[in-house]
């Protein structure tokens, strides 16, 4: 039987403001266990949340990023059960009416295709605290610098149908909110991740299947893997005859599968309630319309731009713009390189980003600026050095060498453009390479390579490889 | 001494009659003599009391006192109190001492009063018999074998026993006005959101309100004046400028209209208590008001209401109660679920436990709409009814409970018994109206509450009205026998 498979995407992205959702504690990652735990964060008797306008403003952002709907009026809602690191019992969310209803967002597929996966809705809440099962024999720590931290969870429509497609969606969503500032995007600290609802059905059938949920993934590697092996788990099931149970699954990354967390009767009744210690939030149209206007240029508009303005074809400009680091990277180069946007397209896919992943650093640090990458790629275009000798000028910057004049002033790595100075070179080739000359005349052109090979080593690469190319061809015609 | 008024007493720090040392001395000394009785306070904090009364006096002898300024009070232990044992009634926090000030607290040192303690209440307010409290059943000083009213007992008691001159309490479904009018006081619930809830243990959220106990109107507003305001930290908090509420005190009463509920008399009402509530009315026809008969016709539907809004709320209010951080823990759990079951059903009383259940079940899936839901669509109703009756009358009078105080242990095993005794106080808090209770009689030698029920924020009128009744009458004045 032929099965088609059903994903839908929950996405957890901490927003990045400076301060909890519903106190003034910093959520700055990394400090002293409790050492950013207010007395609201801890939950003690008779303290009260008031909401960060920032998250709020943040969550419109989104909504109105995805061409959703952003709620006049939401409700923040109590979600109820007892954990150590959920200080009060319950967690602050919105279940009824949540800030963001009705979006979407377009994904690529292989082959150059787009499809639109429908966002269902999006919701403020708070995150919780951890639990440290280490350190504390036979007891749990509990660190709640974490807990109240701002989160909106984005739920999509059960739109993907594969996993590939699942990744795609996730890395989209990914880069829009850092585009919006919103979220920094780490995933190993947490600030972005997913649980994946996961069922299969046979091709044709309209009902969805039972579906799993496999809770919390940090990472894109991990999702398309847990995917990929629920949708094996499942297709097996059915296929020996048997049935899905609905329930909860978590990813175990160590060994590749997904094991059952709980089953469903086994949920939480989380008896939601709207909180009355707050107000709904009442976002007028003036507001929506003020926060639109600061909406910043948008991934799948700048990638539209840079094919119409920097002439790059629709593969680069989606690497291109995939992140907006890289992205203000790419413009900040193309600007300093006086318009070269194919040579710092060229650039940037190739020797920044393999640098890059070499040494396992981001955009942001990287040690060669923008500016010195545009001011070596004018070089190349005004044929001071050959691409190959670029090469090396990149290395030397990104050793700290300074600027790719300098370096080429001192290493000597100016071409050479002399065509007086080349045809000697290239004489005293022909004549010391007989054998050779003889093969090309009678034919063999593949020989043409040596010859190249021997003037660029003659000229320790700084001949210009084109001019090279013309006198030699003319030479040995004899 | 201790019959004199706030505002006696201010004049008298003023003129350096007495100062607030010696005044919260004696009130001390006084305490300790007598509330072994009454068990009006749970905890007396008097050092911290002797402290303040000395900056206090600083203050005045400086000339930069308020009213307040070295004024004694007692506060309800549902308040917390930096430094001081915070119980709210409860063995669950019988540990507790608070790391901050709730917002009402600290408004009241700003104002340079004095704490003389933390009164005795109801476990985390619930109840309306002060008997469901961790430290014991609160007496009445009118009759030591009643009780006080609940859940601010402790606040009733120790005023009407001269035990401090004012207290604050809160009011969820009654709890400052039914006390008031068991102990013989001046009780006010303002409108929802007048005064902050920021550090007030919270059992209902979206009714709980605290407001002043004293015995007169004119403490009353002086109190409220320090205690209403604006607060950045609670969202639910009334933005709203506060006006002096001792500035309209003695405006004339001519021309005032005054709701009569008819559903409140219809209904088999004490006769003790009507006549009380009669003769009251006779004394504002007197003073120029106008008398006209007035529909709440969803009244009935208050107290089923509330014991679903109430429950619900306080089932989720009460989870951070859990023995991870703070409170009671049993001793040597085995794991998470025994810390958990054993910490809440070693130190939650029957009250507290039967209420988290009903809520509970209230927001059960499956239950939530037929419950909870329609318990809103009821509140709607109620509210709906006291606009419409506010567009024909300026207030509304009623009694403010069914019956003068009840015995010690009379209602405590029958939960709906006792509920019923907020019948006609509960309905204000599903609103979010104001509402004062006043004296306004004795029946049997107990007192009689009048309750006065505005519009809101309307604080101000209802002052005024209580005001001009205790000008007109002394019922105010009287004391328990047996203080001498």
């Amino acid at each position: 039987m032929e099965w088609e498979v059903v994903i839908g995407l929950e996405i957890h992205a901490q927003l990045a403001t400076k301060s909890k959702i519903f106190s003034g504690a910093s959520t700055a990652y990394g400090a002293e266990p409790n050492t950013q735990a207010c007395a609201v964060d801890l939950g003690l008797p008779g303290v009260l949340p008031v909401v960060n306008k920032e998250a709020v403003a943040m969550g419109a952002k989104f909504g109105l990023a995805v061409g959703a709907q952003v709620a006049n009026r939401s409700v923040f809602d109590r979600k109820n059960y007892f954990y150590p690191d959920s200080p009060k019992g319950y967690q602050i969310s919105q279940l009824y009416f949540p800030i963001v209803e009705h979006g979407s967002i377009d994904i690529e597929l292989e082959g150059g295709k787009t499809k639109t996966i429908g966002i269902t809705r999006a919701h403020l809440e708070e995150d919780a605290g951890k639990s440290l099962h280490e350190d504390f024999h036979g007891m749990t720590g509990i660190d709640l610098n974490r807990a109240g931290t701002p989160l909106i969870e984005i739920v999509s429509e059960p739109d993907m149908r594969s996993a590939k497609e699942a990744v795609a969606y996730m890395r989209k969503i990914h880069s829009l909110v850092q585009y919006l500032e919103i979220c920094d995007g780490n995933m190993q600290e947490g600030s972005f991740r997913c649980d994946a609802n996961v069922s299969v059905r046979p091709v044709g059938q309209q009902e969805f299947g039972t579906r799993a949920e496999i809770k919390n993934i940090n990472s894109f590697r991990f999702v398309e893997k847990a995917i990929n092996y629920e949708i094996e788990r499942q297709i097996a099931i059915i296929e020996d005859g048997g049935k899905i149970a609905q329930e909860t699954r978590l990813y175990d990354a160590d060994k590749d599968e997904t094991r059952s967390m709980r089953s469903k009767e086994n949920e939480n009744d989380y008896r939601y309630f709207p909180d009355p210690d707050l107000l709904p939030i009442e976002l007028d149209d003036s507001y929506i319309q003020a926060i639109k206007e600061t909406l910043p240029e948008l991934p799948h508009e700048k990638k539209q731009r840079f094919i119409t303005e920097h002439g790059l074809n629709s593969i680069d400009a989606d690497v291109l713009t995939a992140q907006k680091a890289i992205s203000d990277f790419f413009e900040a180069t193309v600007n300093a390189a006086d318009g070269e946007a194919k040579l710092s397209a060229n650039w940037m896919q190739g020797e920044v980003m393999s640098a890059l992943n070499k040494n396992s650093i981001d955009i942001s640090e990287c040690p060669i600026t923008p500016e010195l990458l545009g001011d070596m790629i004018k070089r190349i275009a005004d044929n001071t050095i050959s691409g190959k000798i670029a090469k090396t000028v990149f290395e030397a910057m990104w050793n700290g060498e300074g600027a790719a004049d300098k370096i080429i002033e001192k290493k000597g790595l100016k071409q050479v453009t002399d065509t007086g100075l080349i045809e000697k070179v290239i004489d005293e080739i022909i004549a010391n390479n007989e054998v050779q000359v003889e093969q090309y005349r009678s034919g063999k052109e593949k020989v043409f390579g040596f010859f190249v090979g021997q003037t660029m080593k003659a000229t320790q690469g700084k001949a210009n490889p084109q001019q090279v190319n013309e006198l030699l061809k003319a030479k040995l015609k004899g | 001494m201790f019959e004199k008024t706030i505002s006696e007493l201010a004049s008298d720090l003023q003129n350096k009659v007495i100062s607030s040392v010696e005044l919260t001395q004696a009130y001390l000394d006084r305490i300790q003599q007598l509330d072994g009785i009454y068990n009006s306070y749970i905890t007396v904090t008097p050092e911290l009391a002797l402290q303040q009364a000395k900056l206090a006096d600083g203050r005045i002898a400086a000339g930069n006192a308020e009213i307040l300024t070295g004024i004694p009070l007692a506060q309800k232990d549902i308040f917390c109190t930096n430094g001081v044992k915070t119980s709210c009634g409860s063995k669950m926090l019988n540990n507790f001492i608070a790391p901050y000030d709730a917002t009402v607290i600290h408004k009241f040192h700003q104002a340079g009063a004095v704490m003389l303690g933390k009164t005795n209440m109801d476990e985390f307010a619930m109840g309306s018999s002060n008997e469901t409290s961790f430290y014991g059943a609160v007496k009445n000083p009118w009759n030591a074998e009643t009780v006080p009213g609940g859940s601010s007992g402790g606040s009733a008691a120790a005023v009407a026993a001269r035990l401090a001159p004012a207290a604050t309490g809160t009011d969820t479904g009654g709890s400052i006005r039914q006390p008031a009018a068991f102990c013989n006081l001046t009780g006010l619930k303002p409108t929802y959101g007048r005064v902050s809830r920021y550090g007030m243990i919270a059992f209902a959220s979206s009714l709980d309100q605290a407001g002043p106990m004293t015995r007169t109107a004119k403490d009353a507003a002086i109190l409220l004046n320090t205690m209403a305001g604006f607060d950045e930290k609670d969202s639910t908090c009334a933005n709203k400028a506060v006006p002096d509420y001792t500035a309209e005190l003695n405006k004339n009463l001519a021309g005032l209209k005054i709701g009569l509920p008819k559903e409140y008399f219809e209904k088999g009402m004490d006769a003790e208590i009507a006549k009380s509530i009669e003769e009251a009315l006779d004394v504002y026809k007197k003073a120029g008001a106008e008398i006209i008969e007035v529909s709440l016709p969803n009244s009935s539907l208050s107290v089923p209401a509330y014991y679903v809004v109430a429950p619900a709320e306080c089932s989720s209010n009460l989870s951070r109660f859990d023995g991870v951080r703070f409170g009671y823990r049993c001793e040597n759990p085995v794991d998470l679920e025994d810390l958990y079951k054993r910490s809440r059903g070693e130190a939650f009383g029957e009250e507290v436990k039967r209420r988290i259940m009903i809520g509970t079940y209230a927001l059960s899936s499956g239950f939530y709409d037929a419950y909870y839901i329609k318990a809103q669509k009821i509140r709607q109703l109620i509210s709906q009814d006291f606009k419409e009756a506010f567009e024909k009358v300026d207030v509304i009078m009623g009694p403010t409970t069914p019956s003068t105080a009840f015995k010690i242990g009379e209602k405590s095993n029958d939960p709906i018994t006792m509920y019923l005794s907020d019948i006609y106080t509960i309905a204000v808090n599903l609103a979010g109206l104001p509402g004062m209770s006043i004296p306004a009689g004795l029946a049997n030698n107990m007192p009689v509450g009048l309750q006065i029920i505005g519009n809101y924020f309307d604080e101000s009128r209802l002052l005024n009205i209580a005001h001009q009744f205790q000008t007109l009458t002394d019922w105010h004045t009287k004391s328990p026998e047996r203080l001498g």
